[in-house]
């Protein structure tokens, strides 16, 4: 009886392994595709040198309109990020074009003065309405959380609902924002003869609606890229979005870390707990 | 709270010395050590060592990230970043917080299904069983209001649905609901006033449910725990002393649980949650679906399914006040279930036509938690009105008719006759000849 349990519970694992595998594929074109990337999964970090050529692409593209505002310029040099040097970062904050509203000084005036490695990475708008005024009516998010505030969904048959979710669950599967993020970028193109588009819109297949406010904001070659990797938009895309994947959860690498060691810690005292218990209830029949 | 004789000898002066005063240590080693424990649990009771865990866990994370969190509108959102990204391990108290909540729930269902299948709450153990459906109901209402703290879009718009329920009162007297709604609210719309009370609620429950949870364990201690056969213990060598049996038991119940909780904690914290509570609330943005917690979708799949006709009966204005009251009899209707199951055999492991209807009883919960999480419309309104009605079946109907016209199998002669005839006899005859016992 045991055994028939465990090997159901089994054969239902690898089932739901499977299944997981070949729903990714067979993701609809008007599904958000799931893409893979290096902080994905259950062992998955983030690639040092990918953050870096994120932040490159969102410092020379997104920050024209965007802000970064729960990232300080110091959060670039911790562990688990893109690590820049020091001196770099304070470099990058002093010449930041979006300074920091200081003050009042002694006169009690407000005045803008360069950031410092405490300060958020602001967007060029000191607020939502200045935005929308420069933005033609549309407000460009912060950015900080943007790769957490946005989902994949998938709306499966009720039948193959449970299998997938357990897929996920087995498989640690939180990507669902990268995948969305990364296919709005990468998914503009003209819009269909018969679709009609509202003036300074721009046809996504991406976007709910398929009709987005902000232009194409990657084109190949617009960022030089220093480390021989090809300015491409889908590069540019991928390093984007691992780079904002990180700026909404930038524990991540040492959360998957702790959590390896908690789950082997609790593995290992499991273990010896039942194996105790086996001893202590061997001459009992229950 | 144990039995009248108490194993318990002072092995020191100073042990003597407390005993004769406050006999807490006797108290303990009556309850928690000599206990008389059937010999026959299986892994299914240690869920209630898991749910203390649970709700040890909680507080003691809870108490901490209270410390850094600011719970008014302008600030709430911002100190749940600050608490993610600048406090030190921060990121791990909220993970195992936010992950625990679902844990406990998680727990507590199987909690009840267990006692559903093995008669748990039958004669002697009702007020055992009441108090259980108190403690849930505390929980709904804690987690509810936890859920409003971090404030985001789903926190924000989750409160005003659901505030916005007792409006409902307004069909039965003009103005009633609208006077709960606005004193629950503290205003006229949801707003860093109430996220302030149900802060300071949320603060207070979880010590109510604490209190209840000790009155919960004394009424178990009284009645004895109930086991797989649903026997009653009626020798001594039907039963354990709870340590170390029980407690080596339950040590590894509560670790392998662990483990679940660990992996949600650690690798997908944010599995269970949802991506719109990422985005600060905004009264004038509604998101396009608005979907509780996952524990709570069988209750809000219940009130949904009321619309302007249940099963082409016309509800009219009636309508979301017939949701209402659905939703909160689903639960409050498990408290009358020793009074609702007519049948004396406590175990469905002897109850072959109740066995079934439980697991359809299961079925139907988890239907009912998937129609939960889909959009209001079309045939999901129809199936939710379908497994509404069968989960009201399944107390109204089944309880009290299958007990009536099943014939249980033949009960064991006592917890120590099943457990030695196991692998031993070639199983126990069944059927026919049991009569089943005087009603």
């Amino acid at each position: 009886m045991k055994k028939r349990f465990s090997l159901t519970l089994m054969s239902l694992f690898a089932a739901t392994v499977a299944i997981g595998s070949v729903s990714a594929e067979e993701a609809g074109h008007s599904e958000i595709e799931r893409q893979k990337w290096t902080f994905g999964g259950f062992t998955g970090q983030f690639d040092k040198a990918q953050l870096q050529r994120g932040f490159q692409v969102y410092k020379e593209v997104c920050s024209n309109c965007h802000g970064l505002k729960r990232i300080a310029f110091r959060n670039l040099m911790q562990p688990g990020g893109p690590e820049f040097p020091e001196d770099a970062v304070k470099a990058l904050a002093a010449a930041w074009p979006n300074q920091i509203t200081d003050g009042p000084n002694d006169e009690g005036k407000m005045f803008e003065r360069p950031a410092l490695l405490s300060d958020p990475i602001r967007g060029p708008y000191h607020n939502d309405k200045e935005a929308r005024a420069a933005q033609n009516g549309a407000l460009p998010p912060d950015l900080s959380l943007i790769a957490k505030a946005r989902d994949s969904h998938r709306d499966p048959s009720w039948w193959v609902h449970p299998f997938l979710m357990l897929g996920d669950i087995v498989n640690a599967y939180q990507e669902g924002g990268a995948n969305y993020v990364y296919a709005l970028l990468t998914g503009y193109s003209e819009a269909p003869a018969d679709f009609k588009m509202m003036d300074g819109q721009y046809y996504n297949k991406a976007f709910a609606g398929h009709q987005v406010g902000m232009p194409p904001p990657l084109t190949d070659g617009a960022v030089p890229y220093q480390d021989g990797t090809p300015p491409t938009v889908d590069n540019y895309a991928r390093d984007i979005v691992a780079f904002l994947s990180w700026a909404a959860d930038p524990s991540l690498d040492q959360r998957k870390r702790i959590g390896w060691q908690v789950l082997l810690f609790l593995i290992v005292t499991t273990t010896l707990l039942y194996l105790g218990k086996k001893r202590i209830w061997a001459n009992i029949k229950h | 709270m144990g039995g009248s004789t108490s194993s318990y000898v002072p092995t020191s002066r100073w042990g003597k010395w407390l005993d004769e005063r406050l006999p807490i240590a006797r108290l303990m080693n009556d309850s928690f050590v000599d206990f008389p424990t059937p010999r026959n649990l299986n892994y299914l009771w240690t869920f209630g060592g898991i749910l203390t865990v649970c709700l040890i866990a909680q507080i003691a994370t809870g108490v901490v990230l209270a410390m850094h969190y600011q719970p008014s509108d302008a600030a709430a959102f911002n100190s749940i970043e600050h608490i993610r990204r600048d406090v030190n391990y921060g990121w791990m108290l909220r993970n195992l917080h936010a992950v625990g909540a679902s844990m406990f729930f998680f727990a507590v269902f199987i909690h009840i299904f267990r006692g559903f299948y093995y008669g748990s709450y039958k004669a002697p153990r009702e007020v055992l069983w009441i108090l259980g459906v108190i403690i849930l109901l505390l929980m709904m209402a804690t987690a509810f209001m936890g859920y409003t703290l971090p404030w985001g879009q789903m926190s924000f718009w989750g409160v005003t649905v659901i505030t916005n329920l007792f409006s409902a009162l307004d069909t039965i007297y003009n103005g009633l609901g609208t006077a709960v709604v606005e004193w629950l609210w503290g205003g006229y719309s949801v707003s860093g006033v109430t996220l302030n009370r149900f802060f300071a609620l949320h603060y207070l429950l979880p010590f109510v449910l604490t209190g209840v949870v000790g009155l919960h364990i004394w009424a178990l201690h009284v009645a004895g725990q109930n086991n797989p056969t649903g026997l009653d213990i009626k020798q001594p060598s039907d039963s354990v002393p709870m340590h170390p049996y029980a407690t080596a038991k339950d040590a590894v119940g509560i670790f392998a649980f662990l483990i679940l909780f660990a992996w949600f904690a650690f690798f997908l914290p944010d599995y269970l949650g949802h991506a719109d509570n990422y985005v600060e609330a905004n009264p004038l943005v509604t998101p396009p679906h608005i979907v509780p917690e996952w524990y709570f979708l069988p209750f809000y799949a219940i009130l949904r399914a009321f619309t302007s006709s249940f099963l082409g009966i016309p509800l009219g204005q009636y309508a979301k006040l017939c949701g209402v009251i659905a939703m909160f009899s689903a639960v409050i209707i498990i408290a009358f279930a020793p009074w609702l199951d007519t049948s004396r055999v406590r175990s469905a492991k002897y109850r072959p036509i109740f066995k079934w209807f439980f697991w359809f009883f299961v079925f139907t919960c988890v239907a009912l938690g998937y129609l939960g999480s889909k959009p209001a419309e079309g045939v999901y309104v129809t199936a939710a009105q379908i497994f509404t009605v069968c989960y009201f079946l399944f107390f109204l109907v089944v309880m009290p008719v299958v007990g009536l016209i099943e014939t249980p199998k033949l009960l064991p002669r006592s917890i120590t006759d099943d457990v030695l005839s196991k692998g031993g006899a070639a199983g126990l005859p069944s059927g026919a000849t049991a009569a089943p016992e005087a009603r």
